[in-house]
């Protein structure tokens, strides 16, 4: 036996594993009608966003194992074929304890987010109320229109918010809005960042750089809701009327004052139905969609892609940023988590958006082939709004790399970030 | 003043029915109500890890120096590795059931005591 030469190099400790840790509550950014969090709302926010991210990060990448070792083969071998839909998947999926576990948190984290926030939020409902009319009463800039029915896809009680965006606990309140901001950091696992607005940010930048030519004047942010994604565009085009229509009062009452508060003041806040939308025709410059189509109906979402081509000048551009459609090859497991939203979280069109095809609707929405785009924009994040140990994870981060994985070994789809699909008019 | 049912309002349950994801309805409404109860253990963590750096700092420990704390970068950083920590914890079982799913060949216990004790 010989001695080994002793090296106090060659066995280096082993670099520790980074823990992604999701940014802290209080990484949300604060503005008047934010609802104050005390002490130890706080720590129970940081504990969702961390049962998120767990359940998001360290549990959902595993369901694809779950099918293809246990699921798909006991269906093909008592069945003698594959799976036809996501729906047989969801019912093979049900017997399995490890999925069991999964959905039940997940379902769970979302339940408990929504009632974390909703007893934050009416504890002080009178002084954000109060805060807000601060910013509302009088203002010209935001034009409320009660007689504007909320259509059934929006009264759904979208991602399991109780009351959705539309119902007012106070008359006139902003219970919708501030709900939405406080949960939705959580639910996102703080990714859209500390002002909830990365998906617009990333678009404005997109556009600026793409086109760097196109100067719009009056930009029409559809299914807008609190404005948050309008927010950036409106920034970034400070010369340009931005209209953020929407149906629900409360996310506009909210939406207004927030961008009053940022210290915005180039964006109207309209009540209105996109379907019957009251604008003059050829009279925008861009019309943006930004996650909102999977929240709507099928002739809806048809109609108001006829509305918007209408309503954009020659020249003009149509911008959706949602996710993509399947694709021929996207496998049935993939498939299945991007449904699950729609049968478990309240997002009943999600499923069926899926199977469309976007480039075959623009078209069948009036946009001629050369017309219509799909593009891959980087996320543009706000610099410093976390601190630099912070790594976000979305609860949809699962099924996001597994598109990422297939798409890296194809040249033609090899862009990574968010889908956008558009037309120039 | 309107007085609101803030615990109702709270508690309010979106439309639709709701689906439960084990074979008995029983086992989710434990899990929720055991998840809810570890989230509030994780608040009176986090309210302790307050009161411990306040002491640390010679601040005295009253309700309004608790609420006004503020963690800075290392503390919060700290805070959140400590949540992330527990939930992993408190999940474990999960997790053994997700790891045997790439140890499929495993021992049997009473199995193993079985053979190793043969004659």
């Amino acid at each position: 036996m010989t001695d080994a030469p002793v090296s106090t190099t060659a066995t280096a400790t082993p670099t520790p594993v980074e823990v992604a840790l999701p940014p802290p509550y209080s990484a949300l950014h604060r503005h008047p009608m934010l609802p104050v969090a005390t002490h130890d709302e706080t720590a129970r926010m940081n504990f969702l966003i961390n049962l998120v991210s767990h359940v998001g990060k360290d549990i959902a990448p595993a369901m694809p194992a779950v099918y293809a070792k246990r699921v798909e083969p006991a269906f093909k071998k008592s069945r003698g074929r594959d799976f036809a839909n996501t729906s047989e998947v969801r019912e093979a999926m049900r017997a399995e304890p490890a999925y069991q576990s999964w959905a039940a948190l997940r379902r769970g984290a979302q339940e408990m987010r929504h009632q974390a926030g909703r007893a934050m939020v009416f504890r002080q409902l009178e002084e954000i109320d109060a805060a807000a009319r601060r910013f509302n009463d009088g203002a010209p800039t935001l034009k409320l229109n009660p007689q504007v029915q909320v259509p059934k896809y929006v009264s759904v009680d979208n991602h399991l918010s109780p009351g959705g965006y539309e119902r007012e606990v106070l008359a006139g309140d902003i219970a919708a809005g501030a709900c939405y901001e406080a949960g939705h950091f959580v639910t996102a696992g703080g990714g859209t960042g500390g002002k909830s607005d990365w998906p617009g940010r990333t678009i404005a930048h997109f556009v600026k750089r793409q086109f760097p030519d196109f100067k719009p004047k009056r930009i029409l942010d559809l299914g807008a809701g609190g404005g948050f994604n309008a927010l950036p565009i409106a920034e970034l085009y400070p010369d340009a009327e931005v209209i953020a229509v929407d149906v629900a009062a409360p996310m506009l009452r909210y939406g207004h004052a927030r961008a009053k508060a940022f210290g915005v003041n180039n964006i109207t806040f309209l009540q209105a139905d996109g379907e019957t939308l009251d604008l003059a025709l050829g009279s925008l410059d861009w019309v943006q969609t930004t996650m909102v189509w999977h929240e709507t109906a099928l002739g809806p979402f048809r109609n108001m892609l006829k509305k918007i081509r209408t309503l954009l000048r020659p020249g003009g551009l149509s911008l959706n940023f949602e996710q993509p459609n399947f694709d021929p090859d996207t496998p049935m497991v993939e498939k299945f988590l991007r449904d699950w939203d729609a049968w478990y979280n309240n997002e009943p069109f999600w499923a069926k958006l899926h199977t469309l095809n976007f480039r075959d609707e623009m078209i069948a929405a009036g946009f001629t082939p050369a017309q219509v785009f799909e593009e891959w924009a980087p996320q543009v994040r706000s610099a410093g709004a976390y601190p630099a140990w912070v790594q976000t994870v979305n609860r949809h981060d699962a099924e996001h790399a597994m598109a990422n994985a297939r798409k890296s070994t194809k040249a033609v789809r090899a862009k990574s970030g968010m889908y956008l699909f558009g037309a120039w008019n | 003043m309107t007085i609101l049912d803030i615990n109702a309002l709270a508690n309010a349950k979106a439309k639709g029915k709701r689906p439960y994801f084990f074979d008995d309805p029983a086992v989710e409404r434990v899990l929720s109500i055991t998840m809810a109860v570890a989230g509030e253990l994780a608040v009176t963590r986090e309210r302790l890890d307050t009161i411990e750096r306040l002491l640390e700092a010679g601040t005295p420990v009253t309700k309004a120096n608790i609420n006004a704390f503020k963690p800075d970068d290392d503390a919060a950083r700290a805070r959140q590795a400590w949540h992330a920590e527990y939930i992993s914890r408190i999940l474990r079982i999960v997790h053994q059931e997700l790891e045997s799913l790439q140890s499929e060949g495993d021992v049997n216990p009473e199995a193993l005591a079985d053979e190793i004790s043969a004659a």
